[in-house]
């Protein structure tokens, strides 16, 4: 009897999972079917670019089929239960499909709803947030009638997606504001429930000076209660107050709702798993890939990938009972756009934090970690394209997916 | 990690100064910590601080602020009432727990 494995969501871990697996699993062994409720894949990190028209909405949207290969079926509705105890997933047209191997890939979502005043009268007018592909086009507009004011950039709550990116934001901001005039007349301000803008030592230590030498603000330990509309206000819960004329926030970060609705999550609607198997702590037949798991590790595209890696070395064994033969290191890499074509790449894990050095080649590169360089900028834009072609189809990058220490400077270990 | 002498304790410490052994912890030392920090323990403190130890002793881990206001039934505002500034690292502090981990 054919054997049934089902991803829930078909974003950046599901379709490469599911397009992985269906070469390393005999199609007369195993059905994969993959679900999403809609047919519209996002390359998310392209949403950094859209406010600043950077990229055209076609180069970050893709139809889902397209990205899967033959022998995956793509059933397309959302997911509304989850039955682990049965091994049945109820979608919201009604269908029950069965699995005996469960990969639940459904990610992250900004929820404005859940801050007191965010999705208020000022939502979209003059609170925006770019985690959303209808957020970072509707933010587009918005700045191209900015004429000035306090631009205040702030995050709700860790953990969010791509922790790096609304620094990211804030550089590019202040990159766009000054290339047309603008940024003697707009004050920017970051926001941040974090102790610095960078909390690893060493990166804070190399990287805070980015923020003062662009003369933006930070407010740090800045935890929101909530939006006071009337007076365009954040509003935290130690009373400080910060007033915005554009406000480009980040909400607060959850788990997709099914999941809680399904009792698998923990207060934020992220499922536990072991770390290094990817398996749920409660069902054996449960694994858990990309941001929807509980993982201390950033969330971000990278990690997926590196987490992928492991998952396909170790799935055929696990649902067999044996032994895994790789374990999941909590590998991220990251670029930092900085402004004005430059970027920073930063390499961590579990255990490790960002050091300088190079990637992915030992003393060679060509990308520089923690150090502002042109290649690095290029790096991220050429990673859409691997994006598209290279990863999600699941072809080989030569990116190893565990994190090595060769080529980075540890000396600064024994210091920090 | 550096040994260190707290009012009669020896205790395992980090960079920051938060125990590296959750084991070398008691009551009494958190009142000892507390003091380091400014605050007097009252028994809105304990409820925080018990919760947070159970917790770590579940999860391994020490418990966000959404954690401790989601399951332990207390406010964020109250944390921050309780332990200014800074609750979730001042709560860790005291309650001799790692420092709740940020990303980046
Ligand atoms: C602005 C921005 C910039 C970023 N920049 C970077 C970067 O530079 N580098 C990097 O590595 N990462 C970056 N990321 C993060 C990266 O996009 C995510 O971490 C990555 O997409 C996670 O993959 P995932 O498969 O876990 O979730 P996703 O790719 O988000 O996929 C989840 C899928 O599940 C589906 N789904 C959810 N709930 C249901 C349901 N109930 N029913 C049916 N389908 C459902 C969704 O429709 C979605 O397709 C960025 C993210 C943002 C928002």
């Amino acid at each position: 009897m054919t054997r049934r494995l089902l991803v829930l969501g078909a974003g950046t871990a599901g379709t490469m999972i599911a397009n992985r697996m269906r070469r390393v699993l005999d199609a007369r062994d195993w059905e994969i079917t993959i679900v999403d409720k809609d047919d519209v894949h996002l390359y998310q990190p392209g949403f950094l670019f859209l406010p600043f028209a950077t990229y055209r909405p076609d180069q970050v949207r893709r139809s889902r089929h397209t990205l899967l290969a033959d022998g995956i079926d793509l059933v397309l509705a959302g997911v509304e239960q989850i039955d682990a105890g049965a091994g049945t997933v109820t979608l919201g047209d009604g269908r029950v499909l069965a699995y005996d191997q469960l990969v639940i890939t459904t990610g992250t979502s900004p929820r404005p709803d859940q801050t007191p005043g965010m999705l208020g009268d000022l939502w979209r007018r003059d609170v925006f947030d770019f985690y959303t592909f209808d957020g970072a086009m509707a933010l587009q507009r918005a700045l191209q009638q900015l004429t000035g004011g306090r631009l205040v950039v702030h995050v709700t709550d860790m953990p969010i997606k791509c922790p790096v990116a609304p620094l990211e934001f804030v550089f590019l901001a202040d990159a766009w504001l000054r290339a047309r005039g603008m940024r003697e007349r707009t004050e920017l301000v970051f926001a941040t429930p974090l102790s610095g803008a960078f909390t690893q030592p060493v990166a804070a230590e190399r990287l805070g000076s980015l923020l003062a030498d662009r003369d933006i603000r930070v407010e740090t330990d800045y935890l929101v209660e909530r939006i006071d509309e009337q007076g365009k206000a954040l509003v935290s819960y130690d009373e400080r107050r910060i007033d915005f004329d554009l406000l480009v926030t980040v909400p607060l970060n959850m788990g997709a709702e099914v999941i809680t609705r399904s009792g698998l999550g923990d207060e934020l609607g992220y499922v536990p798993v072991d770390r290094h198997t990817l398996r749920s702590r409660a069902y054996e037949n449960v694994f858990v890939v990309g941001d929807a798991a509980d993982l201390p590790t950033s969330k971000a595209g990278s990690v997926a990938h590196f987490a992928v890696e492991t998952f396909v070395h170790n799935f055929p064994l696990l649902v067999e009972g044996r032994e895994p033969v790789d374990a999941f290191d909590g590998h991220a890499n990251c670029f930092v756009e900085t402004g004005n074509g430059k970027g920073l790449l930063i390499d961590f894990d579990y255990d490790t934090q960002p050091l300088p050095g190079t990637y992915p080649l030992p003393w060679v590169g060509p990308m520089r970690l923690l150090t502002e360089t042109r290649a690095n900028h290029l790096g991220k834009l050429a990673f859409r394209w691997l994006y598209w072609n290279a990863l999600l189809p699941g072809r080989p990058i030569p990116l190893p997916a565990h994190m090595s220490m060769r080529g980075k400077d540890t000396s600064l270990l024994a210091a920090a | 990690m550096p040994e260190t002498m707290l009012d009669g304790h020896r205790i395992h410490v980090d960079a920051e100064g938060f125990l590296t052994d959750p084991a070398e912890w008691d009551e009494e030392l958190a009142d000892v910590l507390a003091a380091q920090i400014g605050l007097t323990l009252t028994d809105a403190h304990w409820k925080a601080l018990h919760f947070l130890r159970a917790d770590f002793a579940q999860q391994g881990e020490t418990a966000t602020l959404r954690r401790v206001s989601t399951l332990g039934a207390i406010p964020v505002k109250e944390l921050f009432a309780l332990f200014p500034g800074k609750p979730a690292k001042k709560m860790a502090y005291v309650a001799g727990l790692p420092k709740p981990h940020g990303c980046v």
